[in-house]
């Protein structure tokens, strides 16, 4: 029994239900009387729906129901939403196409939602979904982003013209377009980001189960935010009033963004269990996954960046087309817009800087945050063009960066950020250190004795988390506010529970956050509980999305034990026979200032219930409170990453050598867990660089649709990481915390290609950067820098 | 129905099953052994790693029926009460889990490594063997590490030690 400090490395108290099997996770629950759901899923990219007949499947064997668009529509059940109003360059809002959770007229990506069979077992509604007869409208694809706008292309949606979602623009383009007339060098970068599909390992899974003594539903599903489910499933698609809708999101396994959306598959789940009377399972296969849950990334962009002649940056300039997929999806139209054109200016003094962006439909599954969400878009455009212009200009590339990094905070951004704090030197300084950037070069030659091409690329990411000040984001078109909520229910003997609105999928709120309230009450960590993730327990929370759990999450939790403190002080003054002012708390105990005289905290606890020795009419019994906290300001993690890695030409296999990370997250709590959290997002993020790519065919058709197209990280793909980290203080919240949970995947990207392009001596080198890729590159290329 | 029987972590199970039924459903659906998991439909992922007749399996590539008269250890089988298996001890102790999912088959296929290649591993073995098991949370970084040191303390003498 132990009290537990923050900066100490805890071992994890979930781990042990994970280690020994007793994780619960949606699939793994069983409701009596439960039924199992199979989707029909339209096998063309986009057609009209001309007929559907599900007679013959509703009379096959175990099939309890077969339910349509049409009954959708018939109880009134509203659309899926997007969340965030964008307005485009004229002011008007976005074209947001209709989004039904069962189609009514039109499919429009494969995979899309036909026809839901409700059965005794799988097996039988499997069977039955094959025997229902539709009669498609085949229409032509819209696969293709780069063409999706032509005259030509098909309409996703018959009313939006042109396909085009909106046409937004941040920043000055006149001053932009000012600076890059009279600039030195221009630096010209088309980059491509690759589409991604998250693949957490626990594919998605509801439960929906309605009660009808009570006419109220509850709904177990792997979400990272349950609170946000119910308030859309309630308050926009009508399933039922909020306080009708109970919505569990228990063990959760990883998300990346993928599970924040409130998607068709769950939406039906809670309704149909009211249309069939008995609770209705459904649980994603890894097919119906890589179909159906919201992809990321995919982006094509025109980059520039502008010098003076001494190698200062004087402007940035991007276009940026974003693959919208089919449907907006819950948090889509933020992602190309406010969560990356505002991050343009990275770790850099840039006086101005133009990015226009054009969101687009296309029949694909739709696209929506997947693991840093924007600003691993923004941070490869910055930190490619960073690389390219030094070495157009004859620079070091961490020269270079050192002369345009960012010196003095707070820092207004062209692109609305203000940087609080930071030291971006410290970072890079560190990271060249620990990687042996000075040695580089002579195991470049020892590389080049053996045939192999070695290089070096830096990442110098900046990224904005604590998402997010509701007025700000209110402003900016978010419909809901981005603060959280916490509870500390202190028991009348002492132990804690902690109810958040955060959700853990894999972060370690249990034990990061017991860690907080060990530290702060001084009682031993073993009696605390973090609670999260049922909307029954837990009064309302935002959830779990752009790093945000820590920085806000836990500020909202030390807003509560400010509460508790205060209240426990008061009683225990009262206690000690004391002047309130005189008690000092500390290391779990209260004590009157200047004296022997103490009172440990949990019998200040029991004393608060038992309510014998203070003026209830002063003091209400109880020890329990509740606060929201709303942050004042995003947080900028940021920090230098260093991928050093060799090609072997002959086979055009990358492998890398060397791994630095250098991060500053301010404050940390659990050392251990930030570490993994930074592993993981690289691993991502070199991923997305040297394996990842989701690609459609030109009818539309999902060519990486399992594990055996779509290259996953694997062990034997990556090396062990060199880690570091750098402080400076979050100023914005009680704790100093700027968040850790996507730096990883947003810094690595631009690393890795920036060490194969300098491996290759090209620039020109796509993503994924696979074998055949870069063999084709070193082939046409003899012998580059290696031999330097 | 055909009639299955088997042992599961040390336990005599019978039971009628359609002919179709994976070893991973029966386990997850008859027997409520739900720390077996399924995060993929091609074999690829390995979350559903169990032990039959003391080698690692993908339980969602092996028909129940197949498994006919074996001995099968599911991450449940893993430990003594209050006591748990050097492999799973070192996952904790070195943070080799962040969501848990894929866990399960991760330390299955880490004993069975152990198994095969000794208390000894090097880096690049255990990454080389990990082929099958995939990782979405941690990088991998801490997993190596988990099973390095998990191989050292399976040779250490333990009373107890589990069913295995």
């Amino acid at each position: 029994m132990t009290v537990t400090r923050i900066g100490e490395a805890v071992r994890r108290k979930e781990d042990h239900r994970f280690i020994t099997g007793k994780g619960q996770y949606t699939d793994d629950i069983f409701r009596p009387r439960q039924t199992h759901a199979y989707f029909l899923r339209s096998p063309h990219a986009h057609a009209r729906i001309r007929r559907l007949d599900t007679a013959e499947a509703a009379a096959m064997p175990g099939v309890v129901g077969i339910l349509t668009g049409k009954d959708l529509a018939e109880d009134k059940i509203g659309d899926l939403i997007c969340g965030w109003m964008i307005h485009d360059i004229h002011g008007q809002p976005m074209k947001m196409g209709s989004h039904p959770a069962l189609a009514k007229e039109k499919v429009r990506y494969v995979g899309d939602h036909v026809a839901v069979v409700i059965a005794e077992r799988l097996d039988q509604a499997r069977d039955a979904a094959e025997a229902i007869e539709v009669d498609y409208e085949v229409l032509p694809a819209v696969a293709d982003l780069a063409t999706a706008t032509d005259a030509t292309a098909a309409l996703v949606h018959d009313e939006i013209a042109g396909n085009l979602a909106f046409e937004w623009h941040l920043g000055h383009k006149a001053m932009t377009d000012h600076a890059f007339e009279r600039a030195h060098h221009v630096t010209r970068l088309d980059i491509v980001n690759n589409r991604l599909v998250p693949n957490p390992m626990e594919p998605r899974a509801a439960i929906g189960e309605y009660d009808s003594g009570n006419d109220s539903f509850t709904l177990w599903t792997t979400s990272q935010n349950p609170h946000v489910a119910r308030l859309v499933l309630s308050a926009f698609v009508g399933i039922a009033p909020e306080h009708k809708l109970r919505v569990i999101a228990p063990d959760v396994g990883g998300g990346f963004g993928s599970k924040i959306f409130i998607y068709a598959e769950e939406t039906v789940c809670a309704w149909a269990s009211k249309r069939v009377g008995r609770p209705v399972k459904w649980t994603s296969d890894r097919s119906e996954a890589f179909l159906s849950d919201a992809h990321g990334r995919d982006h094509i962009t025109t980059a520039e960046l502008a010098l003076d002649e001494r190698g200062k940056i004087t402007a940035l300039r991007v276009k940026t087309r974003a693959n919208m997929g089919a449907y907006l999806s819950t948090f889509a139209s933020s992602i190309p817009t406010y969560l990356y054109a505002t991050l343009l200016s990275g770790q850099y003094d840039i006086p101005a800087i133009h990015a226009a962006v054009e969101a687009v439909y296309t029949t694909t599954a739709p696209v929506d945050a997947y693991r840093g969400a924007g600003r691993p878009e923004a941070t490869f455009v910055v930190e490619r063009l960073a690389e390219a212009a030094a070495r157009e200009i004859g620079m070091d590339p961490a020269d270079f960066r050192k002369k345009n990094f960012i010196r003095k905070f707070p820092h207004q951004t062209p692109v609305i950020m203000t940087y609080d704090i930071g030291n971006y030197r410290a970072s890079l300084d560190k990271a060249m250190e620990i990687a042996d950037v000075k040695g580089f070069n002579r195991r470049r030659r020892q590389s080049a004795r053996e045939g192999k091409l070695r290089g070096l690329g830096y990442s110098c990411y900046i990224e904005a988390c604590g998402i997010a000040p509701s007025q700000a984001v209110g402003s900016l078109g978010a419909g809901v506010g981005l603060w959280e909520s916490a509870e500390v229910r202190v028991n009348p003997t002492g132990n804690v529970e902690v109810l958040t609105g955060s959700h853990s999928h894999g972060q370690g709120h249990e034990t990061t956050f017991a860690q907080l309230v060990s530290d702060r009450l001084g009682i031993p960590i073993e009696q605390v509980t973090v609670v999260h993730g049922d909307t029954d327990k837990v009064q309302f929370g935002m959830g779990t999305y752009g790093s945000r759990s820590g920085a806000v999450g836990m500020s909202a939790i030390v807003k509560a034990l400010d509460k508790v403190e205060a209240k426990a002080k008061k009683i225990a003054s009262h206690l000690l026979e004391a002047a309130e002012a005189d008690i000092e708390f500390k290391d779990g105990k209260f004590s009157v200032a200047g004296t022997d005289r103490s009172i440990d905290f949990a019998s200040v606890a029991l004393n608060a219930y038992v309510a014998h020795k203070f003026p209830t009419s002063e003091i209400e019994p109880g020890l329990k409170e509740g606060a929201f906290y709303d942050p004042v300001n995003f947080t900028f993690p940021a920090g230098t990453h260093i991928c050093e890695l060799e090609i072997d030409p002959a086979t055009g296999r990358t492998t890398i050598c060397n791994w630095t990370a250098v991060d500053d997250f301010g404050v940390v709590i659990n050392p251990m867990i930030v570490e993994g959290q930074v592993h993981g997002g690289i691993a991502q993020g070199v991923g997305q660089a040297l394996l990842e790519g989701a690609a459609y065919d030109r009818d539309g058709q999902l060519v990486t649709g399992s594990f055996m197209d779509y290259a996953m990280p694997r062990a034997d793909d990556l090396p062990s990481f060199k880690m570091g980290f750098t402080e400076t203080k979050c100023p914005s919240n009680p704790l100093g915390i700027k968040g850790c949970g996507e730096a990883g995947a947003i810094a690595a990207p631009a690393a890795v290609m920036n060490a194969i392009t300098d491996a290759l001596g090209t620039e020109a080198v796509p993503m994924p950067a696979t074998p055949q890729t870069v063999w084709k590159i070193a082939r046409t290329r003899a012998a580059p820098r290696a031999a330097e | 129905m055909p009639i299955v029987t088997m042992t599961v972590n040390g336990r005599p199970v019978s039971a009628d099953v359609d002919p179709r039924t994976l070893l991973v459903q029966f386990l997850r659906e008859n027997l409520m052994l739900t720390g077996t998991h399924v995060g993929c439909d091609t074999s690829q992922c390995g979350a559903c790693t169990v032990h039959l007749d003391g080698h690692a399996v993908k339980a969602c590539t092996v028909l129940a029926l197949q498994a006919e008269g074996g001995a099968v250890v599911t991450i449940e089988g893993l430990g003594a009460p209050g006591l748990l298996h050097p492999m799973q001890e070192a996952f904790r102790e070195h943070h080799g889990l962040q969501c848990g999912f894929c866990t399960p088959g991760m330390i299955m296929a880490a004993i069975d490594i152990v198994n095969r290649h000794g208390n000894e591993l090097a880096e690049h073995t255990v990454r080389e063997e990990l082929e099958g098991n995939i990782c979405r949370c941690t990088g991998y970084h801490n997993i190596v590490r988990a099973i390095t040191e998990g191989a050292r303390a399976m040779a250490a003498p333990v009373l107890n030690r589990a069913a295995e």
